[in-house]
Parts: C-alpha cells; structure tokens; sequence
C-alpha cells in the first residue's frame, strides 16, 4: 500500500515538475496515436458510409471482414507489420521497422476497422426516408450522403472515440514494431511496461497516470462534439 | 395559356410481377391544383414519386415541360428537377433546428436567404420554434416545418402526399390556406394524393380517382362530384366502394 501512495505522490511530483522525458513520451504517444487516429477517420468514415449506402455483390463479405477487423489482435498486426517491414520483407527497403511511421501504420491497422465499423452501423442506421426526401427538395446524391452522414454523427463520433481508445492504451503491436527505442520511439505504453519490469513504480504510475489524463481529455472533447446539436430535452 | 407541365403515356411501374402502377394517358395543367383520391395501395404515392422524379417508370413516357422544352422526366437536369419538390406524409427531418431544416433547400441550392427563410417562417406561424430542435416538435409543427421547407425553395411544381394526415383540425386548416395561398398567390402547380374527398373538394381544380393502379376518372372538380360518369367513381365517393 505504502509502495502505492509513494508512486503516487512520485508520479504527481514529476507531472508538476514536467519532467522533460516524461513530456517527451507523453508528446511522442500523443503524435503517433492523432496521426494515426486521423488517417483511420479521414479514410474510415468514407469507407464506411460507402458500404452501409452501396449496394454490390458480396457486401455481406465485406461486411464480415470490417466486423472481425474490429477485434483484430494488436499483437498480431504488430507481427504482420514487422514482417513486412522487416529487411527481408517486401517493404523493408523502406527503412522503417522500428520507427514512428511503422508504429503509425500498425495503428491505422488496429483503428480503422473500428472507425468503418461503427461508422456503417451509424449511416445504415439512418432513417431510410431521408434519401428521398432530401433528393425530392432538389440535393444531389452526394448532397443526400453528405446529410446522412451528418445524421449519423454521433454514431461516426463514437466509431472515432472507440478508435482512439484503442491505439492510445495499446503495447503489442507499438512495442514490436517500434521497439520502445530511448528518445526515439518510446510512447507512454512502452514506456510503462519497461518501468514497471525494472520496477520503477512510480515513474510507471505517473506515466499511467498521463496516459489516463490524455485519454480523459480526447474523449471529453470528443463527446462535447457529439453532443452539439443534440436537442435539450 | 396553361400548358401541360406533365404529360403521361401509357405509363407503368412495376415492382417485381406487381404492376403498381399503369396510367394511358394523363396531363397535369401548369398553374392547376390536382388532387388524386383512392383507397390505400391504388397507386396514388408511387404516381407521385414518378412526378417527383424520384422513380423512372419501367414503362412509357412521363414529360416534364417547365420552360417551354419538353424533357423525359429521367434525363431532367438539376435545375429542372429543383423545380419540383414534394412533401411526404411522414416528414423526415434534419437534426437540427427549425430554421435549418427551412433554409436547407436553399444551402444546397447555394443561396441561403435568410429573409425568406424568416418570412416563411411567419406563413407557417412557426416563428417562436425558429431555434427549437425538430425533434422536439409536435406531428403538426413538424409537417408545417415539411411544408415550409419546400415552399421556401419556390418550386414550380409542388406535390404532397397525404400532407394533413393524422393532423388536428387547426394545422389541417393552416396547410391547406397555405396551399390554396401557395397556388393563387404564385401559380405553384400542385398535385395532391389525399384520402380526404372534402379537402380534395376544397382544394383542387380537377380530381382524379385510382383505383389498382388504374386511373379511373379525371374530371374539374364540380363534375367529378357531382356528375361522376364511372359508377365506381359514384361508389367511391358515396363511400361505398368495396376493396
């Protein structure tokens, strides 16, 4: 107990001290998981509004496909990741393994499923009297998908919170393709599983402790955006 | 001189093996109020979507002359078909407020107008609700809110379906004065499917009766009540057709 009031009070001395390695982790976690998070929305969202409006043989594949993309293990897209990126695999003359855009990469991996996912739930989940509604007050068919996915935004917003929950926490797949390198692509998880194994609780507690924070912050931003609009009942 | 804004011929529309919908010959005068009545599933809302250009027929031949040039209702461009809106009997509305629901006809069109939007604001007497969320409203503010939405955008044709279904006697009152307003004041061409034979009395021109996706009767308004020639027309207005 007396080991957990230490780490504590450790981890809140070194936050309000911004101790600059601990600034630097938290900075590095915060730049590979927005890019990543923002590659996923910016290629999620239309992917999935297109395959809840489209219709096209084998949908229902694909739709199974996004579904077990969701529960993707991170441990084994770091693997797969590895591989290619690995000097004998097919993208190891890029140079990447053990660096942040391989980290990026397995993130996009891991979040985008989840942003397609709940995404198409969301805009499959509009009334279907929309459509012809909106087309019969004069809006063109990418207007109409425009106001359905506008419709949909709170679903779309929780496939982005879902999303970023699940790469800001993960240590599989970051771990094995960046290889929690000192000053280099050491993130918050990385860091706290190499404290806690050398048993620097504190240092691992205050970096737990940032990850919550930052993870409380994102959401709370994200959920004041999801409820703009929503009626004050 | 009126012309025909619509022009029929020999139109059907199928759904599988169900023929819905199968009309000889049928023109919608530019400037008139046709009101369509007959029993549920007799084909009245799918002629509608087909005016509304929101269906092709599988069949025939549906024009739509606006500006003197007759075109196939499925090769109208955007400019053409912004010229005919239609109210559902179930409005959908946006998320979002009153007054966005109304001037979103005109966004898509590029020129929101805020002082239309306000003034039609005052004909559908929705002017405290301006700000209120359209999921907040009642059956009747929602289906003035359809109403207003349409008529902001000025169309050249305006089609409902059912648009006072369900609807107490004050909002009954107040869409069918804008709707008589609408017609008068702008020469708005108005097709309206209505169960209701005495708002079809009060409002249209001429009244045409379908009956298993046939068009049976068409006639002004005075003769087809008063002088029907087919004697299912005469059951059906003395409600005494069986279906």
């Amino acid at each position: 107990m007396q080991t957990l009031i230490d780490a504590f009070a450790e981890a809140l001395r070194l936050i309000i001290a911004l101790d600059p390695a601990l600034i630097e982790i938290a900075l590095r976690s915060l730049q590979v998981t927005t890019i990543a998070l923002a590659i996923s929305t910016l290629t999620g969202v239309p992917i999935g509004a297109w395959l809840a409006l489209a219709h096209f043989p084998g949908k229902r594949l694909m739709t199974v496909f996004v579904y077990t993309g969701m529960g993707l293990p991170p441990v084994v897209v770091g693997l797969v990741v590895f591989l290619f990126l690995s000097r004998s695999g097919p993208l190891g003359d890029l140079g990447w393994l053990f660096t942040v855009p391989a980290m990026i990469i397995a993130q996009v991996i891991i979040a985008t499923p989840l942003v397609v996912g709940v995404t198409m739930g969301s805009v499959a989940g509009v009334d279907p009297a929309l459509r012809p509604q909106l087309r019969s007050l004069g809006a063109t068919p990418w207007q109409v998908t425009w106001a359905q996915l506008y419709e949909a935004r709170f679903g779309v917003i929780v496939g982005i919170v879902a999303g970023f929950g699940s790469i800001i926490s993960e240590v599989g797949a970051v771990i094995l393709v960046g290889g929690n390198i000192d000053g280099r692509t050491r993130v918050l998880t990385t860091a706290i599983v190499l404290e806690t194994r050398q048993g620097n609780f504190d240092l691992a507690l205050a970096l737990g402790i940032i990850l919550l924070s930052i993870s409380f912050v994102a959401n709370a931003l994200l959920v004041g955006l999801q409820a703009q609009g929503r009626p004050v009942v | 001189m009126s012309h025909s804004v619509y022009t029929l011929h020999a139109v059907q529309q199928r759904y599988g093996n169900r023929t819905t919908l199968n009309i000889g010959s049928l023109a919608v005068q530019q400037g008139e109020v046709l009101a369509l009545v007959g029993p549920s599933g007799a084909g009245k809302s799918t002629l509608l979507r087909l005016l509304a250009l929101l269906e092709t027929p599988s069949s025939g031949d549906i024009g739509l002359c606006l500006d003197g040039q007759r075109l196939a209702t499925h090769a109208a461009p955007v400019e053409q078909r912004r010229q005919v809106t239609m109210v559902f009997q179930h409005p959908f509305l946006l998320s979002r407020t009153v007054y966005q629901n109304i001037v979103y006809g005109l966004n898509i069109r590029g020129k929101a107008d805020k002082s239309a939007v306000t003034r039609m604001l005052e004909r559908v007497s929705l002017t405290h609700l301006a700000y209120t969320h359209a999921k907040k409203l009642s059956g009747g503010e929602m289906q003035r809110v359809a109403v207003a939405r349409a008529l902001v955008t000025e169309p050249r044709v305006l089609l409902l379906d059912e648009p006072t279904a369900n609807l107490d006697p004050y909002n009954v009152r107040l869409i069918e004065d804008l709707i008589c307003e609408q017609n008068k004041q702008f020469g708005t061409t108005i097709v309206i499917v209505t169960h209701n034979i005495f708002q079809a009395q009060r409002l249209a021109h001429r009244v045409g009766l379908l009956l298993d996706g046939h068009l049976i009767e068409i006639a002004p308004t005075e003769a087809f009540f008063n002088a029907p020639q087919d004697p299912r027309t005469q059951k059906f207005i003395s409600g005494d057709l069986i279906y």
